[in-house]
Order: C-alpha cells, then sequence, then structure tokens
C-alpha cells in the first residue's frame, strides 16, 4: 500500500482549450475522474518537449481549478507562464494535443470546518490556485478578500469569473500599471486587523512569502504558503526541492517541498536558512 | 510464437526473478513509488546510500537540467542507519521486494561500521557499497577514485559482513583505469560491481554568473551519460567476465537497458528515468524482455556481454 503519493496518477491526457491570458497561457486538460480527488494547492507534473525531448524532467505546475461538471467530463485549468524551453513547449501546445501527466502531487491548503475570514494573497502567476481555494472557502461560509500582486499589470492574473467568488479584491503593481502601486506586503498588518483575519492562504515567489510571515509573526493569523522550488521528479524520490522546515520539537530538517508541500504553515520554514543547511545534526 | 523469456538474474549468490532495479538515490526508499507499481514487481529496491548519522545534504539549488540530463549534488541527505533499519527496510520486506542495502561512509571504519549494523538484519539480497558518490565535500574522499582506498573500504566491510551477503561495489567512471580498480575491489572480496555512479560536472548560471549548484559541482545522470557507462561495463566486462554487473547509466527504455546488457550487464538499475517517468522500471522491464524475445535469446544471461562474442581473448 502507498502512504506516499497516494491519490496520483500517471495519465495521458487531453488538451481541451489553450488561451493567452496577459503575459500567461490558460490551459485548460479533460483529466477524467482525476479532478476527483484534486484539492486546492495540489500541483501536476507534465513531460514536456515530446518523445524525442532532451528535456527529460517534468515540469510542475500548481492546479489553478478544476470542474467536474463541463460538457468535458473532468477538466484542471493551469495558468502557465512561457518562461523557459519546458514551459514554452507547454503553451505551444494546441487543442487535441495529448499531454503525460501525474497528478495530484503534494499538500492541500487546510480548509476550516467552520466559517472564517480569509485573506488571499497571489503573486503573479502565483494567483492561479487562489481562485479555486476561494470558491471552496466560500461554500463553507467563509468570508474571503484577495490581494494580488506583481511587477507589471499584465502579470496579473485575475479571470473576472474569479473576481466573483471573493468578497473583496485589491491589486498592486511594483509600477503601478494596474491597481495600487507597491506591494502586496505594503498594507498587510492593517488589513488583518480591519478584516479580523483569521488565517492567510499564499502562492507567489519565496520573497513574498517570506515577507508576510515575518509580517504575520506578531500576529495570531495562521499563514498556510505554497512555496516553489526547483523540483525534478515531484513524487518525492529526487530530494532536490528540499527546504528547512522546523518541526514541533524545534528540530530543523530538509523537508521536500513535492511531498512534504507544496503547503506548508508558513511559520514553521526557516527563511533565513533557505539556500544554506542548518547546523549538523 | 516466441517463449517466453526467462529474465532472472544472479549478483553474487543473490538471485532475483528480474532484472531491473531502482538505482541508489533515485527511488528514496520505495515509498514513493509503490503508488505506481508493486515493488514485488521489480529485480530490488536498492535504497538510497546511507550512512551512519542523520544528514542534511547539500544547500539548494541542487539540481539543473542539462541537455538530455540532469545534475544533481543532493550530497547523501539521509535519516541514518538505526532509523532507515528501524523504518524503511521492516516496510519494503513487507511488501515483498527485493532489497539492496546501498551505505556510503566517510572513512573506512564508517563502511565497516554500517556493514557491522547490516549483519543482524535478514532479509536483505545484497549490500551496495557506494565508494563513488560525487557530492562530498572532499573530493579526495571519494574512495572510488584511488585504487588502495577502494580495497581496503571492500576489505573492511567483507570482513564485517562475514561470507554471506553478497557486496556489490559502487564505482566511478570519473577515473583513468576502470578496469584496475574493478579488479583490486572483486580480490578485497566484492561479489559484483554497480556501474557507474554520476559523471563529475558542472553548470554556470547566466545571471549570477556563478556556478548553479549550491554544491557547486554535482553528478550528471540522464541518457547523456550512457555512453559512458556501455564503455565502462564492456571495459570491465571484458576483463573480469566473471564478475556480475548491475549497470546504470541514462537507461530510460528497453533498447537502453539492452545495450547495457550485451555489454556485459547482468541487471540494470533506472535512476533517472524514473523523475521523468515514474513507471519507467515496469516499461523498461516489458520492452527488455520483448527485445530479447525478438533476437531468439531464451534466457536473458545469454544476453550477457553478447557484444564480446567472437572476440580473441
Amino acid at each position: 500500500m502507498a502512504t506516499i503519493n497516494k491519490s496520483a496518477v500517471q495519465q495521458i491526457v487531453t488538451v481541451v482549450s489553450n488561451k493567452r491570458v496577459g503575459a500567461y497561457h490558460q490551459i485548460l486538460l479533460n483529466v477524467g475522474d482525476i479532478v476527483k480527488s484534486c484539492r486546492p494547492g495540489n500541483f501536476v507534473a507534465i513531460s514536456v518537449g515530446g518523445d524525442t525531448s532532451k528535456m527529460i524532467l517534468r515540469r510542475a505546475f500548481a492546479i489553478s481549478r478544476t470542474s467536474d461538471n463541463s460538457q468535458y467530463g473532468g477538466t484542471m485549468e493551469l495558468i502557465v507562464a512561457p518562461h523557459g524551453a519546458g514551459s514554452r513547449w507547454l503553451c505551444s501546445q494546441s487543442e487535441g494535443s495529448e499531454l503525460d501527466i501525474v497528478a495530484p502531487l503534494g499538500t492541500a491548503f487546510g480548509i476550516p470546518t467552520s466559517p472564517i475570514n480569509a485573506l488571499l494573497i497571489g503573486g503573479g502567476y502565483g494567483s492561479a490556485p487562489l481562485f479555486g481555494l476561494a470558491d471552496l472557502l466560500k461554500s463553507r461560509g467563509c468570508k474571503v478578500d484577495m490581494l494580488l500582486g506583481a511587477s507589471v499589470g499584465s502579470k496579473i492574473y485575475a479571470p473576472m469569473e474569479g473576481k466573483r467568488s471573493v468578497n473583496s479584491l485589491k491589486i498592486y503593481t511594483e509600477d503601478g500599471s494596474m491597481g495600487e502601486t507597491g506591494r502586496v506586503t505594503q498594507s498587510l498588518l492593517e488589513i488583518i486587523e480591519n478584516r479580523s483575519i483569521d488565517v492567510i492562504y499564499s502562492c507567489g515567489p519565496m520573497g513574498m512569502l517570506q515577507a508576510i510571515t515575518e509580517l504575520v509573526s506578531s500576529t495570531d493569523v495562521i499563514h498556510q504558503c505554497a512555496v516553489e522550488e526547483s523540483m525534478a521528479c515531484g513524487i518525492g524520490i529526487c530530494m532536490t526541492c528540499v527546504l528547512p522546515v522546523t518541526n514541533v520539537e524545534g528540530t530543523t530538517s530538509m523537508l521536500r517541498s513535492c511531498i512534504d508541500g507544496p503547503v506548508m504553515d508558513g511559520a514553521n520554514v526557516r527563511w533565513d536558512l533557505v539556500g544554506r543547511v542548518p547546523d549538523s545534526l | 510464437m516466441n517463449m517466453p523469456v526467462d529474465m532472472s538474474t544472479t549478483l553474487g549468490s543473490a538471485w532475483f526473478p528480474s532484472p531491473i532495479f531502482t538505482a541508489s538515490g533515485c527511488a528514496s526508499s520505495g515509498k514513493e513509488l509503490a503508488q505506481f507499481f508493486a515493488l514485488r514487481d521489480i529485480g530490488a529496491v536498492v535504497t538510497k546510500s546511507v550512512m551512519t548519522k542523520p544528514r542534511h545534504g547539500r544547500p539548494t539549488p541542487r539540481m539543473a537540467e542539462t541537455p538530455s540530463g540532469m545534475l544533481n549534488s543532493i550530497g547523501l541527505q539521509g535519516p541514518g542507519i538505526d532509523s532507515f533499519l528501524a523504518n524503511d527496510v521492516p516496510w519494503l520486506l513487507e511488501q515483498k521486494a527485493r532489497v539492496i542495502v546501498s551505505i556510503a561512509g566517510e572513512t573506512i571504519e564508517e563502511y565497516a561500521t554500517l556493514a557491522r549494523k547490516l549483519r543482524s538484519v535478514s532479509g536483505l539480497s545484497a549490500v551496495e557499497v557506494n565508494i563513488s558518490c560525487p557530492n562530498v565535500e572532499n573530493r579526495g574522499l571519494v574512495f572510488a577514485c584511488d585504487p588502495d582506498a577502494s580495497r581496503r573500504v571492500i576489505d573492511g566491510v567483507r570482513k564485517t559482513i562475514g561470507g554471506e551477503l553478497p557486496i556489490i561495489a559502487k564505482l566511478s567512471p570519473d577515473v583513468t583505469d576502470l578496469p584496475s580498480i574493478a579488479r583490486g575491489v572483486v580480490d578485497a572480496g566484492a561479489d559484483a560491481l554497480a556501474l557507474i555512479n554520476t559523471v563529475l560536472g558542472m553548470v554556470i548560471n547566466l545571471d549570477s554568473m556563478r556556478p548553479h549548484l549550491g554544491g557547486k559541482t554535482g553528478g550528471l545522470s540522464g541518457p547523456a551519460i550512457k555512453p559512458v557507462a556501455v564503455r565502462a561495463i564492456y571495459q570491465v566486462h571484458a576483463a573480469l567476465p566473471h564478475v556480475p554487473i548491475l549497470g546504470m547509466g541514462g537507461v530510460s527504455n528497453g533498447r537502453d537497458a539492452l545495450e547495457l546488457i550485451l555489454a556485459g550487464a547482468s541487471g540494470i538499475s533506472v535512476g533517472t528515468a524514473s523523475f521523468g517517468n515514474p513507471t519507467a522500471l515496469i516499461q523498461i522491464r516489458d520492452e527488455l524482455q520483448t527485445l530479447l524475445a525478438a533476437r531468439g535469446f531464451a534466457t536473458l544471461s545469454q544476453a550477457v556481454g553478447y557484444a564480446h562474442r567472437d572476440e580473441s581473448v
């Protein structure tokens, strides 16, 4: 019996649609019953480049949202930034193309059992998994506010239907081309206090996750963040995507962000040690 | 119709129903892959090299994809032998997996200490002595680059572990005269050889304009190194035709596996291919069987070293 990756399956799936949205591609996959085990925060690992590719490793993407009742059966949506050779290849795949995926992988955002005030914070395409999360939180009676930030307006991902699933949405860009000029963290403590925030859910660059963790360390707010580390396998066997994380006993160990994450408690991540190793065991 | 090929193989006194194994360091301790196939359906799980004490390994970034390959610099992160033997080995044996434990040490004494711990464990198929991990702080400590140090490690393990458990010595291709190092470890008591460990490499990041990996250098694996593996296996099999070889290095399909077998490998470890394809081992096993049958081999062992036939001795 598997104890790790226990919902994951490897499957050939079909691209239903691939649309450009700002700086990103919104890719919809027909994945069938896989959607039944997908939770907000989980990710998918996709083979890129075709059979003769020199790219041998899968690329990991956060699952933006899933739908169980579309005309195509179960569908999974991804928001992909065409940054490197692998993601550019993925963004060039047209309707009807087949992809080899492994999903769902990784931990999911913890969903409260009673209604709370949630603040969702996304950086760049890190907002992608937050809209599916918002839907789920709303269905549990939570109040859901959202902050999105990016360097420029074209890197803000905020679809119309997504806006409907939140109570409020505030956008920040560093160059002021969309929303308020600045960063998502600049008024964070004020927002937490004014809106009586209980839990922050975040996804985006590591610097943003670290800054949020530091700001909320003086509050009672729980910070669940989806981390981003480069991965070779996505299934826990390569040991490359590790982060220093402290457990309840106070011991720090290098945990795999693919199976112990991507969603982690921000307070447990030793952000100061990322890119280094803890003292000898 | 072709008769089914007898795919069983042996490494020393250990028998395996299938010649396709995981590669040390590419399957963690097996639990992660168990979702994708039954571990008893492959030849053996070769576990990640374990040391006496728990170890954090190297800082990130630990990985860089390269053309048809990847560099890693994990640095032997692991739980330490006591936790490993208490938690991981019993689970694997419960799955009816055959288990080859890989050990790594910083000193000759550490290898002997690890061997002493393994001596009392029942149910293991073999021990892999990894004397060639490139991701250690001091390249001078890569035992497999030094014929004398290699022999002394294997000699220490052999004396400690007694005569029963087969010893597989894992060697590095980054040496001038691989057959002489192979001969040395066999003389010291190794029953089989694992060829090859990763090839030392480096990637420089064009943004930082510094080495990309936290550990600066890393081990190159994947299809890029397959010709190096074929060469190493061919050379060693030519020099030591009676010593079984567990071949590895860039095997990602049945054809690759057959190539290493024809060069002289009795078994195949699949490593990096599992990162891109969690069911690679099963696909390779099935493809290999078909390829052997199509070439008229009734048994896997008939194909081992077949590329050497007709050569003058």
